[in-house]
């Protein structure tokens, strides 16, 4: 468990299994991401992208028949160890829902929320954190004037770059986004997949998504996953082009899926 | 037989639901009309600001408007707490159980029971057994114990109502349980709580047969919590069922009434107020 690859991965999943009520839904998974990557998560229907990226900031443990064995590690630490701040993870791994959903308070409040949580309350800091992470968003120029207005009268789009302006705030080292742009319009789209490219400078982001265009425009790397198991991972590029497993070369064609 | 026409059916539903509609209405309406009609010409500021002199044939009502703020006031602030509490309980503290459907079968059950068993059960336990006499207290916590039922299941329908999505977003973005529910979950809600809360207390104000016997029907201004207290429905109650006055027992209904009404009005106001409309 020494190898050089393995201290420089920023999360490293190992012989993950995932299980509801008993049944499988991620199958011996291993697999690693890197600080200052995106790693795109494509794949049909029910093939556990999502599962697999709720297990990460431990949001599946509100199910109760979620069980699990294997290890995922941020920065080393398992994160299913007993003693592991839940907030603190959740805070460190910040997760965009594929349906933005606001809370019914303003921009301003929505954005300070975490903060708030995390003990944050210097005025001047929280200020610093909205523009900061409205900015990051490209949602700025469209918000700066009315940021006490309430968070739903934005549009679907806005709502969901609110949604990643919120995580954003807390300064996350890994971002979770979970098919962010299932439901936008091109702009908006185009404008998140703008926003992700300029994060990876400062963290590490994992898509899932079901738009294979998506992936190939955004990621630096692909992994594909079919019922429950990683049937490859390797350079967006190659993945592409010529992957290694007829499966993958049949999804990314239309084949199926 | 002839078959009807489906559009002279419709017609005929439509006309009989929209006089079934208007016998509800307008039973309301009757009812309010005639205890108005003859109570409020005895409604004098006297009459609200006075104490009544010989059992109420004469004088006012203020003692009796104090008792039943104090009585219904005290027993919803000492059910909201537990009614809610239960409710964030039942609802974000433990899965759906046997344990679940056990309390909430109970609470059903206590709404169920008719309020002079409520007064029976207070008048033995809390007047008699924990020796707090016909009281203020006694009525306060004989009236908690019958509109905690209420309570319980108008916050959990409340809570339940808040979108799950919003639990998840306030995991996510990483708060504890605590503070998702009372940060996120209890502010969402709070409009339909507090819809509850205020009828369990237009409730309270017009109970009659639990207050009857556990804070009794003394004339005078309590004074304090172990004082005995008439409320304005069991003096409404009393002074028409003794036959010591009829127009001051109309006049009282009519304060009864038009505070009730003031209350729902209100409830209602606020809730359509404070809850956001869907997006």
């Amino acid at each position: 468990m020494t190898e050089p690859a393995e201290i420089r991965a920023k999360v490293q999943v190992r012989d993950l299994t995932v299980r509801f009520a008993g049944k499988e839904t991620l199958r011996n998974l291993n697999l690693d991401i890197y600080p200052n990557e995106r790693l795109a998560i494509i794949g049909p229907a029910s093939s556990g992208k999502t599962t697999f990226l709720r297990c990460l900031n431990r949001l599946n443990d509100l199910q109760h028949t979620f069980s699990h064995t294997g290890r995922i590690l941020l920065d080393g630490k398992d994160v299913y160890d007993p003693d592991v701040d839940l907030a603190g993870l959740r805070r460190r791994m910040g997760m965009v829902y594929a349906v933005p959903e606001p809370l019914p308070w303003t921009i301003y409040e929505n954005l300070v929320f975490g903060p708030r949580l995390a003990g944050f309350r210097d005025k001047d800091d929280l200020d610093e954190r909205v523009e900061r992470s409205l900015k990051s968003a490209y949602l700025w120029e469209e918000t700066k004037d009315r940021l006490h207005q309430p968070a739903h009268n934005l549009s679907g789009g806005q709502q969901q770059r609110l949604c990643l302006a919120r995580v954003l705030a807390l300064k996350p080292e890994v971002l979770l986004l979970d098919e962010p742009c299932s439901g936008l319009d091109p702009i908006s789209t185009a404008k998140i997949e703008d926003a992700l490219v300029e994060l990876t400078e400062s963290l590490s982001i994992i898509l899932v998504t079901n738009n294979t265009k998506q992936a190939s425009r955004v990621s630096d790397r692909t992994a594909f996953f079919l019922m429950g198991e990683l049937i490859e991972v390797g350079p967006t590029q190659q993945i592409f082009t010529k992957p290694n497993h007829e499966r993958t070369d049949a999804y990314i064609t239309g084949q199926f899926g | 037989m002839r078959r009807l026409s489906p559009r002279t059916a419709q017609q005929i539903v439509v006309s009989i639901m929209w006089m079934l509609a208007a016998a509800t209405v307008g039973t309301l309406v009757f009812i309010i009309a005639f205890i108005l009609f003859h109570g409020l010409p005895h409604v004098t500021w006297e009459f609200l600001t006075q104490s009544p002199v010989s059992m109420g044939r004469k004088g006012g009502i203020f003692p009796m408007i104090v008792g039943t703020a104090m009585v219904s006031g005290l027993a919803v602030i000492i059910a909201a707490p537990i009614g809610v509490a239960t409710a964030v309980y039942l609802t974000e503290y433990t899965r759906e159980s046997r344990i679940t459907a056990v309390i909430r079968f109970g609470a059903d059950c206590l709404a169920g029971i008719p309020s002079i068993i409520f007064g029976l059960f207070g008048f033995v336990f809390f007047t008699i057994t924990l020796g707090m006499g016909l009281s203020v207290l006694s009525g306060a916590l004989t009236l908690a114990l019958m509109v905690l039922p209420t309570i319980v299941r108008t916050s959990e329908e409340a809570i339940r109502a808040v979108p799950y999505a919003y639990r998840e977003v306030s995991y996510g973005l990483g708060s504890t349980r605590w503070q998702m529910v009372t940060r996120v979950v209890l502010q969402s809600a709070m409009p339909g709580i507090f819809t509850g809360i205020v009828l369990s207390l237009g409730r309270s104000i017009s109970e009659t047969a639990a207050v009857m016997l556990t804070a009794g029907s003394a004339l005078g201004l309590p004074s304090s919590l172990f004082d005995s207290s008439r409320t304005l429905a069991l003096h409404f109650y009393i002074l028409s069922r003794e036959g010591v006055s009829m127009s001051n027992a109309y006049a009282t209904a009519s304060v009864l009434i038009i505070s009730i009404l003031v209350l729902n009005v209100f409830a209602y106001w606020l809730m359509h107020k404070l809850v956001r409309k869907p997006r």
